[in-house]
Formats: structure tokens, C-alpha cells, sequence
């Protein structure tokens, strides 16, 4: 009061510009799933703009791969979405073989198939668990990892790596399945039910798990359907869109299984969306542990699928067979393919231009995470600074295919 | 889905014969050609019309082309989540040709944009935020080029005396050997 009485007041006293806080959050922050870098500018905890930089991780695969014959390219798709390895090794053949014009088996399908809903579980698993560690709930992710643990002694008796496993290739997979593989998966399959209960009686009707994903990052389905969403964001906003229902590829239109489809498009509905694909993927598990039937697990075309051990010691085509595919590769007609298939995290594209030669002239990769993570600042905007965790989590962004 | 896709095709020349310089039917896809002058009016004209309800662009692919004067292809990938149809937007950029923007279309644009921009050095015009997204700060170049070295031109290290990351040129202690084979299989392939 006496201020006031003692001055007047001038206009420059009261007339302040404010400067926004502005905040790094990364890119060693464990909550930002790697090497996000992200400038948040706030007003008090209030997030007023998101601004994600990223490319920590670019290593130039897409130029690499122009470098490498269409055989040499394929671990590096392994490297790009490291939790879900096989479904983007599947991503990458399906495409060599389009240009190819090739046939797979039908044991060969059956097998990728398995494992592509076995990389689903994996990925969907870390996603789950990590994003309510990040939230603040330790014990599902130390179950879900024993889970996890489990499915990779699956990927490392057919390939003999547990997380690179260049399995899958151009013309079917490498290795027929080893014995007693079959009834191993059924085993896990039987219990593994169970376990997903587990996990959901501990977050689905938790009370600060719903209170943290409840109505956070709500994204509409116009606003999903523009910002080019894929896999369980979009069908978290209501649209029942899943490439192994409408494009079906290998042998998904011979499987029974349902979409999971969110109604109000925010973290909680893709949460729940994500459980239930876990449950589908087990579906098609026993499905194709049904049906599995015997034969071939690569093309014939030995131009294409080396051949086998034995046959090398005794032929000798196929030693000079084995010795141009490993040296010079294969030679791809001219054209070009974009392909699609569904990835645990949502549309995972290929685009491959041949130009005849043995290698791609380029190859582009499309990852679902990329256009995901471009939503950030939309969808973390006017949330506060603890959302922005439970948002990058529902993104389940992976780094290794946001940079490439 | 064959009918359907050839129902699009009839409606498009007749509604936008000009602007488009080329339409192929493929299973489940439409391949348009565009000059690059007409690429938003099309891309706006699949996106709002009814008939085609492109809504979503999931990608937008860049090719270089060296030995040739259109330096660069693009392809918009656009897809109709309702008839479950996949339209590609061919268009072509000289290396000196501005692209116009189409994130006032579509949202997912902006990144894929400033993707082809850092990558490729396609300028797109009136992009709001035309930032480079992938390289480094301060990278000069654009490595998708063809006529971009894959070892690059700069090597960084850390200088333990001096405390700080130096950037230097490349020096490597062996070439880069790139072995190219012609292939006595290719008319085999054929």
C-alpha cells in the first residue's frame, strides 16, 4: 500500500515480459528410452512446447545398405527397432521377394509367422513393462523380462542369437526348426496366459497407474489418421486398422484373431490394447502349432537360398552356388516395391529400388516410431512435465528406428 | 477390391484430367504421376475427396537419380484407411526446383520433409520449421546423395590435452574397397 502511495505507478513497473523455463530433458535421462533429446519449454510444470531432437543414433543404414548385396543388408534391419528384431528381417524379405517374384514354403510362413507373433510378445512385453517402470511400478518389468528371458531362448535355438538373429531371409528362414522346439512353445504358451493376468492385476485397475494414464495424451482420430499413426496408437483412437487383417501377408488370413480397438485414444486404452495383443498373438501361436505342417523351410531357387551343408561336400554346383551367393549375392530384377507388413509398434515400411545389379539402389525405411515420436509436442502439450514420461512410454519409442 | 480400385481410377481423370500425367492400377493401389507444380492441389484433391479419403500419409520416399536431370523422385505414400486403398504420388524435382510443402495437408509431413531436406537437400517452400533432423549440429552435406562418399567427409575424436571434440578431415588407412561384380546370372534372371 505505501508503494502505491509513495509513486505512482509507471507503466514500465508492472509490465513484465515472462521467459519461459526451458528444460532438457535427455538424452541421458532413463526415462527418455534411450538417446532422446527433447527441449520442453514450460510455464511452472505445464508443458507449453515439445520440441524432440533426435539422430543420436542415426548410423546411416539406409546408405549403408546401398553399399551391401541384398543379403549382407539384411542384420542391419535387425538393428533398427532392436526389441523387435524378426518382424522387420520378416519386412525386409517379403520385400526382396517381391521384386524376386518369389514363393516361400508353407512350413517357411508358418515359422515366421510363429516367430513374428513371438517378437510381438517381446516387444510388447518391454512396452508394457517399461513404460510402468517408467511410470513407477518396478514389478511388472522384472516379471515381464523373466518373460522375455524365455521367448529369446526360443530365438536363440532356431538362430543361435537371442536378439540379432538374421533368421528370417529372402526365400524363407535359415534353419529348419530344431527338435522339440514345437512342444517347448507349446509349454510357454500354456503358462504364459497366466502371467499376462499377472501382470494386469497388478496395473489395469491400479489406482495410480489409472490416475497417471487416464485421459493423458488423448489423441483423436482425425488427429491419429493425420499424423500418419500405425499398430496400437492408431487403433488406440478407435480405428480398427491392422495390416494382418487388410493386407494379409504370409499366412494371416488363414488365422483366427481379433483387432483390440481403444474408444477414448488416450495412454490407458493403448495400455489395454497392447495386453490384448498379447493375448491375440498367443491365439495365433496355438493356431499355428496346429497346423504346422512338414517340407521345405527355403525357396529351391538356388539362385537365391544357399544350399544345404551336406549338399556342398557332394555337388559341385552347389559349391559354386554357395560360393557366388556368399561373395557376390544375388541379382535382383529391375523394379521397384514398397512393402508393408504389421510390426509390434505399428506400419513398418520397406521401399527397395533395384536398378539389376546384386544391390539395392535404395532402400528406404519406414518406421512406425518416426512419425510417432513426431506427435510428441501434440500430444504432450498442456500436460505436465511428468506426462511427458507416460506419453514417450505409450509411444514405446525405440531409437534404433526413429535415427536408423 | 479390384473394382473398387478401378471405380477411383475412373473418377480421378475425369474430375482432374490436367493435373495428372500418368494413373496405373495396381492390386490394392493407385499409382498417379504428377507434375511437381500440380503435387499439393493432387495430394489435397485425395485428401479431401470423398471418393478417395486418402486421409494418411505414412511416408514420403525420396530417390536419387544422378545420372539424370530430374535429379530426384519423390513418392507420397498415401493410404485410404476406409476403402483399404494404398495411392502413390509420383512427382520428380531438379536439383535447383523448390518442392511446395504439404504439411498443411497432412501432419505427419513436417518430419518426413525435414527428413528428405537434411537427407537429400530437396528444399520444401513455405515448410514452417525446415530445420535439419537426423545429422549432427553443424553437419554440412546431405548423405543420401549418391555423389555423398559412405565414409563421409569429417572424422570427430576427443583430444585429451586440449579437452575437447575436434572435427578433422577423414583420413583412412585403407581405401574403401568396393568390389563390383558383374553378374554372369543376369540373363538368367531375365
Amino acid at each position: 500500500m505505501c508503494l502505491i502511495k509513495s509513486k505512482a505507478l509507471l507503466k514500465e513497473d508492472y509490465d513484465y515480459t515472462f521467459k519461459n523455463f526451458w528444460l532438457n530433458f535427455g538424452p541421458q535421462h532413463p526415462a527418455a528410452h534411450g538417446v532422446l533429446r527433447l527441449v520442453l519449454e514450460l510455464s511452472g510444470e505445464v508443458i507449453e512446447r515439445a520440441d524432440p531432437h533426435i539422430g543420436l543414433l542415426h548410423r546411416g543404414t539406409e546408405k549403408l545398405i546401398e553399399y551391401k548385396t541384398y543379403l549382407q543388408a539384411l542384420p542391419y534391419f535387425d538393428r533398427l527397432d532392436y526389441v523387435s528384431t524378426m518382424a522387420q528381417e520378416h519386412a525386409y524379405s517379403l520385400a526382396v521377394e517381391n521384386l524376386l517374384d518369389l514363393k516361400v514354403p508353407r512350413r517357411a510362413q508358418y515359422i515366421r509367422v510363429m516367430f513374428a507373433e513371438i517378437t510381438r510378445l517381446l516387444n510388447h512385453l518391454l512396452a508394457i513393462t517399461t513404460h510402468a517402470l517408467d511410470v513407477g511400478a518396478l514389478t511388472p518389468f522384472l516379471w515381464g523380462f523373466e518373460e522375455r528371458e524365455k521367448l529369446m531362448e526360443f530365438y536363440e535355438r532356431v538362430s543361435g542369437a537371442r536378439l540379432h538373429a538374421s533368421y528370417v531371409r529372402p526365400g524363407g528362414v535359415a534353419y529348419d526348426l530344431p527338435l522339440g522346439l514345437c512342444d517347448d512353445l507349446f509349454k510357454f504358451v500354456s503358462q504364459f496366459a497366466n502371467r499376462i493376468n499377472e501382470i494386469e492385476e497388478l496395473l489395469t485397475n491400479n489406482r495410480v497407474w489409472k490416475q497417471r494414464l487416464v485421459a493423458i495424451g488423448k489423441v483423436s482420430l482425425k488427429d491419429a489418421l493425420s499424423f500418419g499413426f500405425s499398430g496400437p496408437m492408431l487403433r488406440g483412437s478407435g480405428c480398427p486398422w491392422d495390416l494382418r487383417k487388410s493386407n494379409p501377408y504370409e499366412i494371416y488370413n488363414e488365422m483366427k484373431f481379433l483387432i483390440p480397438v481403444g474408444i477414448n485414444g488416450d495412454c490407458y486404452d493403448r495400455y489395454l490394447i497392447r495386453v490384448e495383443e498379447m493375448r491375440q498373438s498367443l491365439s495365433i501361436l496355438l493356431q499355428c502349432l496346429e497346423k504346422i505342417p512338414e517340407g521345405y523351410v527355403k525357396t529351391d531357387d538356388r539362385k537365391v537360398s544357399p544350399p544345404s551343408r551336406a549338399m556342398m561336400k557332394h555337388s559341385m554346383e552347389s559349391l559354386i552356388h554357395h560360393f557366388k551367393l556368399y561373395s557376390e549375392g544375388f541379382s535382383v530384377p529391375v523394379g521397384e516395391t514398397y512393402t508393408t507388413i504389421e510390426a509390434p509398434k505399428g506400419e513398418f515400411g520397406v521401399y527397395l529400388k533395384s536398378d539389376g545389379s546384386s544391390r539395392p539402389y535404395r532402400c528406404r525405411i519406414k518406421a512406425p516410431g518416426f512419425l510417432h515420436l513426431q506427435a510428441l509436442d501434440f500430444m504432450s502439450r498442456g500436460h505436465l512435465l511428468a506426462d511427458v514420461v507416460t506419453i514417450i512410454g505409450t509411444q514405446d519409442i525405440v531409437f534404433g528406428e526413429v535415427d536408423r | 477390391m479390384q473394382i473398387r480400385v478401378k471405380t477411383l481410377v475412373n473418377l480421378l481423370p475425369l474430375n482432374k484430367i490436367s493435373y495428372v500425367s500418368m494413373v496405373n492400377v495396381e492390386e490394392n493401389a493407385l499409382i498417379i504421376g504428377v507434375k511437381l507444380e500440380n503435387l499439393n492441389f493432387v495430394l489435397n484433391f485425395l485428401n479431401n475427396s470423398i471418393f478417395f479419403k486418402a486421409v494418411v500419409l505414412t511416408d514420403i520416399v525420396c530417390v536419387d537419380n544422378l545420372s539424370s536431370i530430374n535429379r530426384f523422385s519423390l513418392i507420397y505414400c498415401l493410404r485410404s484407411v476406409e476403402s483399404n486403398t494404398k495411392f502413390y504420388v509420383y512427382t520428380t524435382a531438379k536439383i535447383d526446383e523448390s518442392v511446395a510443402s504439404s504439411t498443411n495437408i497432412f501432419l505427419s509431413a513436417n518430419w518426413l520433409e525435414r527428413e528428405i531436406w537434411d537427407m537429400y537437400g530437396v528444399f520444401f517452400a513455405e515448410h514452417p520449421d525446415l530445420r535439419r533432423l537426423l545429422t549432427d549440429y553443424g553437419f554440412d552435406g546431405h548423405p543420401l546423395r549418391k555423389d555423398f562418399p559412405l565414409s563421409g567427409y569429417v572424422e570427430l575424436r576427443y583430444d585429451d590435452e586440449i579437452k575437447k571434440i575436434l572435427i578433422e578431415p577423414l583420413s583412412l588407412s585403407q581405401e574403401f574397397r568396393y568390389f563390383d561384380f558383374t553378374s554372369p546370372w543376369d540373363n538368367q534372371r531375365q
